[in-house]
């Protein structure tokens, strides 16, 4: 079975993000960029499949500028096979997205889609849902655990108040929560190995895919800032400065 | 416009994420809602009463018992032929399902609105609620999640929509259900409760958690909450999580005991009405965005707190 891991190259999560005075977006000249962490989970899961012998091959594909080679070529020094990336300089919308990785499942026929839930910059959290809309397969979304077992998927999910455990026919889509695993490091043998595996490079158009944007964005803004408060002496005036907002048991 | 509201529920009650939902897509025109699931008549003639609701279809089959996307996307997708707006609350049900039904319609979905500026304008949070953007849909149709903590909720009662039945849709097959470990416990839900007492990794272990959050939430009435750090080295289970990758709460009032407040939890409890800290590190960003901090041990400051207050 082949697994498709689509990446995505965002705001390394350790960066606070900026907002342009302009207000048109988020600063990202400059600044460190890396794999979406939920993608990265995405990885290392994809490829403990492969190490249980339930994949038999991993392609990574990144949607977006050719800086997103970097993010692939980490993909790859994980253990990843192979990488596709599909160029381009604009932003990419969700539903863009999965249009072009329904065409890279139809010509790469995965028996899996591992994705990560959400990618932190835009916190759409649509991508996996829409590629499975699109192609018609079943869903696991936010994964907590996924085992092959045949020709079905058995993936528990993290939902509000608990887990839930459903069983997908494959080819599925999953998508990745925080606790599906802890992705690892690549080893410097990897890394070096990973500049030698095939990385091909495609543009939207490729696959016949319109990728004008439907959401316009019209400003980007501060979030409202709270104002700290007070500090109290100790736990007799907290209780008084409670009791006086009407908390108390 | 004409909007479909997905109404959130446990089989029996609506749930109050459905409310905040309805609120707004109140802003938006008429409200209709939709119940799918299995023997949920006592769901649809509730959510009937919810103030300002036109009518309720009513989805009900066993291909609809789990609320499966793969089964009731399609089913949403058709009855949006007669709608203008899909809204859902930004629940993981919500997640689940609203962008199948996006792409089934060819729409970009607007995730996890914050308040609606226009007929088809609205702000979102990205980056973790680091910024905030003001969007504008140029689909036909829309379909949006709605960030509970953002909007007032509906009223329960005053309402009077007409239930009516939607013609189910089968069973796709590709997917099926198997079980769910759900937590019961006699305290409030944390995304509606008044009072949240959260614990983060300073307590050091879960048997600390039980000796120190837990009775003083127990004297409040209060849901247990807990930063992810406290998940992650396994003191309470995942879903205690308040952040951007867990819950999103706004209660009356948040402890943060323990808590050191970094931006992911931050963005999960900052429009809670009240925040208290306690910490003893006085440089903690928690004391940022606290109305009331105490820089104390908490080992001694929250039992005394417990007896005290």
């Amino acid at each position: 079975m082949k697994i498709l891991v689509p990446v995505k190259r965002v705001l390394d999560y350790n960066v606070k993000p900026r907002v342009k005075a302009d207000g048109t977006g988020v600063d990202l000249a400059n600044v460190k960029m890396s794999m979406n962490p939920f993608d990265e989970i995405a990885v290392e899961e994809a490829i403990r499949l492969k190490e249980k012998g339930a994949a038999s091959e991993i392609v990574a594909v990144s949607i977006g500028p050719a800086k997103a080679q970097e993010t692939l070529r980490t993909a790859l020094a994980m253990g990843a096979d192979r990488a596709i990336l599909v160029q381009t300089d604009d932003a990419v919308e969700p539903l863009a997205v999965a249009k072009i990785l329904k065409a890279i499942a139809d010509a790469e026929a995965p028996g899996l889609v591992i994705l990560g839930k959400q990618a932190i910059d835009d916190d759409n959290n649509q991508t996996g849902q829409m590629l499975a809309a699109l192609t018609g397969w079943a869903q696991g979304t936010f994964a907590s655990k996924v085992d092959v077992e045949g020709d079905s998927v058995s993936v528990t999910r993290e939902v509000d108040g608990g887990l839930e455990t459903v069983k997908l026919k494959t080819p599925a889509v999953v998508t990745t929560d925080l606790r599906l695993n802890e992705p690892r490091y690549a080893s410097l043998p990897n890394i070096m190995k990973a500049k030698s595996k095939p990385l091909e490079t495609k543009s939207p158009t490729d696959y016949g895919v319109d990728t004008a944007p439907r959401v316009k964005v019209l400003k980007v803004a501060e979030p409202p800032v709270r104002q700290a408060g007070i500090k109290v002496a100790d736990v007799d005036e907290l209780v008084a400065k409670l009791k006086a907002m009407g908390v108390h048991s | 416009m004409k909007t479909l509201v997905w109404v959130e529920h446990d089989g029996s009650a609506v749930k109050d994420a459905t409310l905040a939902a309805v609120t707004a897509a109140s802003k938006l025109g008429e409200v209709h809602l939709l119940v799918a699931g299995e023997g949920v008549d006592g769901v649809a003639q509730a959510a009937a009463q919810i103030s300002g609701v036109g009518k309720v279809h009513v989805a009900d089959s066993a291909a609809f018992g789990h609320a499966l996307p793969e089964n009731i996307a399609p089913m949403i997708a058709e009855l949006m032929a007669s709608h203008d707006a899909f809204v859902a609350p930004a629940t993981t049900t919500g997640k689940n399902i609203a962008p199948r039904v996006a792409a089934l319609l060819d729409v970009m979905q607007v995730s996890d609105i914050l308040s609606v500026e226009g007929p088809k304008t609205f702000t979102r949070p990205i980056y973790a609620g680091n910024a905030i953007a003001t969007v504008e849909s140029s689909d036909a149709k829309l379909v949006l999640t709605v960030r509970g903590t953002a909007f007032e909720k509906a009223a329960t009662s005053g309402g009077s929509g007409a239930v009516e039945a939607v013609s189910a849709g089968g069973d796709t097959g590709i997917s099926s259900f198997v079980g769910a470990e759900i937590a019961k416990s006699e305290r409030p839900e944390l995304t509606s409760a008044k009072v949240i007492v959260s614990g983060g990794r300073a307590l050091g272990s879960s048997e600390k958690y039980e000796e120190v959050i837990v009775p003083l939430a127990d004297k409040l009435g209060a849901a247990l909450g807990a930063s992810r750090a406290a998940v992650d080295a396994g003191y309470v289970p995942n879903d205690y999580q308040v952040g951007q990758t867990g819950k999103i709460v706004a209660p009356e009032v948040y402890f943060a005991i323990g808590i050191s407040g970094a931006i992911q939890h931050l963005a999960g409890m900052k429009d809670s009405k009240t925040i208290v800290a306690i910490n003893k590190d006085e440089d903690a960003p928690i004391f940022q965005v606290a109305d009331l901090g105490l820089v104390a041990d908490l080992f001694n400051a929250v039992p005394e707190l417990t007896g005290k207050i």
